[in-house]
């Protein structure tokens, strides 16, 4: 089990590594995915299964889709990969390195002494009494947050796409 | 009768607040009524006044006061709105009408052509009515307002055609230099209040002779205090330079100030305070040595000047000077005298002068006259009348009589003495000999400028009056030797103190007399042989007689002096403090916050990954403080 | 299995690092957003483990509103990409900076 967790793990840090240095968007999307997929197996691990459960189903498969949908409609693909490319030079990572690496160094400080006990398996069924019992309150400005999220969502969008509508759109731009 | 005193100032006041409001929508005629009829039926009431006034003779010192309102009534200090109306106040405003609506109705031709023609009457008309509130004021507040009143409405007047640059720099100096009067008054007034608890004037005159002992060093400073005041008003030593340059204001303006208002408020001042003077021979003496400096300074820089209207200035500052010799010797009722005799000839002066400037198209350069007596005989004749009055020609003018008076007095006086005598007789022939020079160089020898204009009645029935007034004048104090009751002496001596005669001085009268009389009329053949042998050109052809010439010219050097002690010093100060040290730690707040802002601004740069960076950054700052302190 | 809990909490600040340093070095602004989502998931993992450790529902409750939280911001933010796309035809922030002080 401590080895699933390891392994789980090493593949989470890579496919994020790989997610930041990627330059095609889809690529980085899919190296996400998997990220998503490894932390999944962690929360599993750690008896945690409904979260691993919405990790999968929301994260990697609501999210993620979005953010699919967002790329293939704005044609990004290798063309805006070179573009990419020619943005990141060596020397760009340096700075935001160290002060990144500060950050990490000051956290893990923090955590040297952590955990310790073992842990129980939390069910859905716990998860859902406290969302519905003392988290009331909090559930209920998560859903204000998400259809506040839904109408501006929707705002934002609607005029997108009268703009597309009402006026030619890049590709029949192109053409002639 | 005597209840309708409150009109006499209120007229004016009123015709200039209906000319200020309304003027610019009434027609010439009206204006000229409304501003002329004011004046003119305010003089018709002080007649009236004046008759009721002295019907009541049987009692011998009657005043009359009327009081219209409570002004103000602050912790025990409450002054009134009330007039007070004596011998002297009487006198006054007789005089001040009468000679006013002389000049309103002069000015009613004579600035026809102004475009501001409204806004002329409505300042007039306020000058007189402010120096009508100061001579009938009961109490030093009140009379404080006149004060002001008249020195505001000396500075409109004299910046009337604000269009010139020195005309406002005029305007502004005749309000600076007399508010250095203004103060002392002030400050006088702030004396009188802490010490005696009231402003009325009678009941201070009462309170200082019961509490202030003679000689005592408070009635001394306070009255040295209201001669500074006196003289700031009245353009004496060291405070005349303003008035030759109060020229630059129309010629009837110059007219009401020199004659009728403001320069003589300041003897009415000294006079109305006598009790304090006598309190203070010091200070008395004060004033009869400044008269005479005056006198003297004034009549040499008048033989000197080439335009005709500042030769009458300096000859104002030199009668102004007789009057304050003749107060400082105790001859009060001399002083009021001549003050009278002096409005009607210098303002039929003025207004002759007028005349003449207007005829010669605004010349009033005298060289460049000559001749005008053939073309303008009224003019000429009138303008001789009032020079042989200023000259004080023997027997026939009035202004022998009051001037004689004064000559002989500062002799005689128990505070007289030969000297002040000296000046004033020495004074007597520099009048004559600038007077006369005038009267040679504007209207004799050759014809240079031709007369264009010709003055219509509105002008030249003042002239007449005034002519008329200039010789028949002295009769009302005519003294015993020539037949005379000094009827004005007798009526003034009910309210100011008598004059004291030296003992062993007072004989001789007549020789005195005679011997004056020379002088003016040697002083007249002088200038006139100088003038005709062209001895007085050769005069002044020497390079001392020249530097001598410029140097009275500038009215002995007192503007340059003021310039270099006064004016240099607090402009070189006021330079140096424009941006001083309390000043540099406010800009440099300001520059600071400036600087901060140009550095915030330049955090602001829109780029998303900034904020990001700056978010991180005081993350891991605000971590690193909490885990490692 | 009792060190698990503080190799997850590592796990999580290694994630998180990643997360800012992508956020600070990308430009492309669905990179960023990217990178956006992998600084939640470290802060949900730091949670979850902790629930796991007191064998609490509390982290995972605290996961569950940075689901809901990251669906809101992700649905706004990809309208506003479009948005961006739309009007700059550009995705690059360093380009987009009319916010400029």
């Amino acid at each position: 089990m401590n080895i699933l967790f390891y392994m789980a793990s090493i593949v989470a840090v890579i496919a994020t590594l790989m997610v930041i240095l990627e330059f095609n968007p889809v690529h980085a999307l899919l190296y996400l995915i998997v990220s998503l997929l490894s932390l999944a197996v962690i929360f599993f691990l750690l008896g945690a299964p409904f979260a691993a459960a919405l990790e999968v189903i929301i994260y990697a498969g609501a999210i993620m889709v979005l953010f699919v949908f967002v790329v293939m409609m704005l044609n990004l693909g290798p063309r805006s990969a070179d573009e990419e490319r020619s943005w990141h030079p060596a020397r760009v990572w340096f700075g935001p390195f160290l002060l990144s690496a500060a950050l990490l160094a000051e956290l893990l400080f923090v955590l040297r002494g952590g955990g310790g006990a073992g842990f129980g398996e939390v069910s859905p069924e716990e998860v859902g009494i406290a969302l519905f019992g003392p988290y009331l309150l909090a559930t209920e400005l998560a859903s204000m947050l998400l259809l506040s999220g839904l109408i501006g969502a929707y705002h934002l969008g609607r005029g997108y796409g009268e703009a597309r509508r009402h006026e030619p759109g890049p590709v029949e731009e192109s053409t002639p | 009768m005597l209840e309708l005193l409150w009109i006499i100032p209120a007229l004016p006041f009123a015709g200039s607040l209906f000319l200020a409001l309304l003027g610019r929508k009434l027609p010439r005629r009206a204006i000229a009524c409304l501003g002329a009829g004011s004046v003119g039926i305010c003089a018709l009431l002080t007649g009236l006044v004046a008759i009721s006034f002295i019907g009541h003779t049987s009692s011998h010192s009657f005043t009359y006061t009327q009081t219209l309102w409570s002004w103000l009534d602050v912790a025990g200090f409450g002054p009134s709105v009330s007039l007070h109306l004596d011998a002297l106040s009487l006198v006054m405003i007789l005089v001040i009408t009468l000679v006013s609506f002389l000049i309103h109705l002069y000015s009613t031709e004579f600035m026809i052509g102004d475009a501001d023609y409204s806004r002329f009457f409505a300042q007039m008309n306020l000058f007189v009515g402010s120096m009508l509130t100061l001579v009938l004021a009961d109490n030093f507040l009140l009379l404080y307002l006149g004060w002001e009143g008249v020195g505001l409405c000396s500075y409109l007047l004299i910046g009337f055609w604000y269009g010139e640059p020195q005309n406002g720099y005029a305007a502004r100096k005749a309000f600076i230099v007399t508010r250095v009067g203004d103060t002392a008054l002030a400050i006088a007034l702030f004396i009188i209040f802490t010490h005696l608890g009231t402003l009325r004037i009678g009941e201070v005159m009462l309170a200082a002779r019961d509490t202030w002992p003679a000689g005592s060093p408070i009635a001394t400073v306070t009255a040295l205090l209201l001669l500074a005041g006196a003289v700031g008003k009245s353009a004496q030593l060291p405070l005349q330079t303003w008035l030759p340059d109060a020229m630059a204001g129309p010629t009837p303006v110059s007219a009401l100030i020199h004659a009728a208002t403001m320069v003589t408020a300041g003897v009415y001042l000294i006079a109305r305070t006598n009790v304090l003077f006598m309190l203070s021979p010091a200070a008395l003496t004060a004033v009869a040595v400044i008269g005479a400096a005056t006198l003297v300074v004034a009549g040499f820089s008048g033989l000197v000047q080439h335009d005709i209207k500042r030769v009458l200035a300096y000859s104002t500052i030199s009668q102004i000077g007789y009057m304050f010799l003749a107060l400082g010797v105790g001859a009060w009722s001399a002083a009021i005298f001549h003050f009278m005799t002096h409005a009607f000839f210098k303002a039929l002066l003025f207004l002759g002068a007028g005349c003449v400037i207007a005829a010669t198209d605004g010349e009033h350069d005298m060289f460049k006259m000559g001749g005008l007596r053939k073309q303008m005989p009224l003019v000429f004749w009138t303008f001789l009348i009032g020079a042989c009055s200023l000259s004080a020609v023997p027997l026939i003018t009035a202004g022998f009589y009051s001037k004689d008076l004064i000559i002989w007095k500062a002799y005689c006086s128990a505070r007289g003495s030969v000297w002040l005598w000296a000046a004033a007789i020495f004074g007597s022939l520099l009048t004559s000999m600038y007077t006369f020079r005038m009267v040679l160089l504007t209207f004799f020898g050759p014809l240079r400028k031709n007369a264009t204009k010709r003055p219509g009645w509105p002008m030249s029935l003042p002239l007449v009056v005034l002519a008329v007034l200039s010789i028949a004048g002295g009769l009302v104090d005519l003294p015993k030797n020539f037949g005379g009751g000094s009827a004005l002496t007798k009526f003034l001596t009910r309210d100011l103190p008598s004059f004291v005669t030296a003992p062993g001085r007072a004989v001789h009268q007549g020789m005195f007399g005679v011997f004056a009389a020379c002088v003016s009329l040697g002083g007249i053949l002088l200038i006139e042989l100088l003038m005709r042998s062209r001895m007085y050109e050769k005069i002044s052809e020497s390079p001392r007689a020249k530097a001598l010439h410029s140097f009275w010219f500038s009215g002995w050097g007192f503007d340059r002096l003021y310039d270099l002690v006064l004016v240099s010093p607090y402009a070189m100060l006021a330079r140096i403090n424009r941006d001083d040290v309390i000043d540099y730690f406010y800009t440099g707040l300001s520059r600071l916050s400036r600087q901060g802002w140009r550095g915030l601004c330049a955090t602001e740069n829109g780029r998303v990954r900034s904020f990001v960076l700056g978010i991180a950054l005081g993350a891991a700052i605000i971590i690193g403080l909490a885990v490692f302190l | 299995m009792t060190r698990i809990v503080g190799h997850v909490l590592i796990l999580a600040a290694v994630l998180f690092f990643l997360g800012l340093i992508g956020v600070l070095v990308r430009r492309n602004i669905v990179f960023m957003l990217l990178s956006i989502e992998i600084m939640f998931n470290a802060a949900g993992l730091a949670f979850v483990a902790a629930g796991a450790r007191w064998a609490k529902p509390d982290g995972q409750i605290m996961f569950i509103f940075i689901v809901s939280m990251a669906a809101a911001e992700v649905s706004v933010a990809l309208a506003l990409v479009l948005q961006m796309h739309h009007r700059l035809k550009i995705l690059d922030t360093d380009a987009a900076k009319s916010l400029r002080g």
